[in-house]
């Protein structure tokens, strides 16, 4: 394996008395890209600031390229290109000034951050706004801009904290887009989501965080492999009847879970296992045979749904 | 971790590590200047605000009271402090003028950049520190004082209101009240969080009050005796008298004169400290 561009041992970081996260570890390779899943408040953020080298540690041990964070601050951040969870476009300025601005933090010279601006317009479609105010773009446009300025100096590492959360989803395509063509072409990527199907689609590997700990780690389809069955039955009896349905289903598929809205029924073959219900003489209002998801695992692991 | 010590930095030295090192020298040295730039591309988008504000200041102000106050008081009274109200009252205009500058400069930027639209985040998430953002905001605020402190200078010159040759230093006493004020202000702000209109009570209840109590339309001490501390503790009282004894050589004691420096220096100092701790408190969490 190539030296990790970041390595994370027993991380700690407490506020006041509360432990936001609780001795982490972790390493991210080159060229990797690498998610936090986990629901809200479970320490992604927190993580990310501390990697992001503008949070230091409580405890633990961190190396990003290389340089401890608590010294070498300004030295991370300049090879880190951070897309932080609510935009912080400055609305002052219009879409083009925002990425110069940003690049000239970096001590980038004028006609460099010129021309890489142009670039980086493009590769966000962004190209015909450049003079539109910020106000005055959609959500989606202002998160591909925010994405744009943290490439502005040509980052090894990009950090991104929830990057579609609040997006339509049309706009969430597009961005995954996007994001799926700088893995092409080698950036690391660490991401923050709580969106399994992000996570999915984007990571070659994520760890499962839950109350500031590690509970999983492994590739999307590893995972799954592991801590859920191949398929999976959702049936709705309706929410009075959902669990005393789940009763008269034991020993349907492997593992039965009950969830206020709804029954879940882990199998490696799903239309069987729904057979196997209707042969019990249950018939849900609606029922729906679908792969295993990190959904899935996550439910396993904590006993709780990703988005409560 | 490695730990090599090869290099100056004591660090480790991979390519990448070395890489940022290298990378870090520009922003570790000239991070405030980047910031200053980034205000002064944001003024250019609102030039107009910047700009009718240096002009008409300074023009409404001499006509109505150097020269419309001015003949009523020499109607009256003849001269104050021994010359005439207009070359009395304009060095004070001009550092009352840099004193509503300064206040408005150390709110709003402010208080944008940690929480309306927090650019603070977005700067320091960059190599930038925090106390790097708040020199780079002290800075800009200057450049704006010092330039409407010149216009404004200029046209009490075209006005006739500066008799000494010194005069045009009146613009550094300027310069120095807005940022006596404005450090312990700039302080004040960014400890800031929650909403409460805490911007408009300073406005209301500390920036009008001392600027009508600190010798700036009349001396301080036909104050009353109770009301007259107000002044002594007011940078605009300091700076002004600085101006006065700049523009026409209001004879105050040598002692004084470094009194009004100390003040001014001290204060700006320590509220400038303050407020790049606590930046550093904010973003760094």
């Amino acid at each position: 394996m190539p030296t990790p561009v970041i390595t994370a041992t027993d991380l700690v970081k407490r506020f006041g008395d509360f432990d936001a996260v609780k001795g982490i570890s972790f390493e991210v390779a080159p060229g990797e890209s690498f998610g936090l899943l986990g629901p809200n408040g479970a320490g992604k953020s927190t993580t990310m600031r501390m990697v992001g080298a503008v949070s230091p540690r409580t405890g633990g041990e961190l190396s990003i390229l290389g340089l401890d964070p608590n010294r070498y601050g300004p030295e991370i951040r300049s090879q880190l290109g951070v897309v932080p969870q609510s935009d912080n476009l400055d609305v002052e300025l219009p879409v083009l000034q925002n990425l110069i601005v940003y690049g000239r933090y970096f001590g980038l010279p004028r006609a460099l951050v010129k021309q890489r601006a142009g670039e980086l317009l493009e590769f966000a479609q962004l190209t015909d706004k450049a003079k539109t105010k910020i106000d005055d773009l959609s959500g989606g446009m202002k998160r591909r801009l925010t994405i744009a300025r943290a490439l502005i100096n040509d980052p090894r590492i990009l950090l991104l904290d929830e990057p579609t959360t609040g997006l339509d989803p049309q706009a969430r395509h597009i961005l995954w887009d996007r994001l799926f063509r700088l893995k092409e072409q080698g950036t690391t990527l660490v991401l923050t989501t709580h969106y399994m199907d992000e996570a999915e689609q984007l990571c070659d590997r994520l760890v499962v965080v839950d109350k500031g700990q590690i509970m999983a780690e492994g590739s999307p389809a590893s995972l799954i492999r592991r801590y859920s069955s191949r398929e999976v039955v959702e049936l709705r009896f309706g929410s009075a009847r959902n669990a005393s349905a789940a009763e008269q289903l034991a020993g349907v598929g492997e593992r039965i879970e009950v969830l206020p809205d709804r029954v879940l029924i882990y199998a490696d073959d799903g239309e069987r296992a729904l057979e196997a219900v209707r042969g019990r003489g249950l018939e849900a209002i609606t029922s729906l045979v679908r792969r295993s998801s990190l959904e899935d695992v996550f439910l396993r692991l904590t006993g709780r749904s990703l988005i409560e | 971790m490695t730990t090599a010590t090869t290099n100056d930095f004591d660090g480790p030295s991979t390519d990448a590590s070395a890489a940022a090192l290298r990378a870090a020298l520009r922003p570790r040295r000239f991070g405030a200047l980047y910031v200053l730039e980034h205000r002064l591309r944001a003024a250019r988008q609102a030039w107009t605000s910047f700009v009718f504000p240096a002009l008409g200041t300074p023009v409404l102000y001499l006509f109505a009271m150097g020269l419309g106050l001015g003949s009523l008081i020499r109607q009256g009274s003849g001269s104050v402090d021994g010359v005439s109200y207009l070359v009395f009252v304009a060095p004070a205009l001009l550092t009352a003028a840099a004193f509503q500058t300064a206040s408005e400069e150390f709110i709003f930027p402010i208080r944008v950049g940690f929480k309306w639209n927090p650019i603070f985040f977005g700067m320091n998430a960059a190599p930038l520190s925090p106390g790097q953002i708040i020199d780079g905001n002290v800075l800009a605020t200057s450049v704006r004082v010092v330039l409407n402190g010149l216009v404004y200078f200029a046209l009490m010159a075209l006005f006739g209101a500066v008799p000494s040759g010194w005069g045009v230093l009146s613009v550094l006493a300027a310069l120095l009240t807005a940022l006596s004020f404005g450090g312990p202000l700039c302080a004040y702000i960014a400890s800031l969080d929650k909403e409460a209109s805490q911007e408009t009570l300073v406005l209301r209840f500390v920036v009008m009050p001392l600027t009508l109590f600190s010798g700036t339309y009349f001396p301080l001490a036909l104050m009353p005796v109770y009301l007259q501390w107000i002044g002594w503790i007011s940078p605009l009282w300091h700076g002004t008298q600085l101006a006065r004894d700049l523009t026409y050589g209001a004879g105050e004691p040598g002692w004084l004169v470094a009194v009004h420096l100390a003040y001014l220096v001290a204060t700006f100092v320590v509220g400038w400290q303050l407020a790049r701790r606590i930046a550093g408190k904010r973003l760094n969490k």
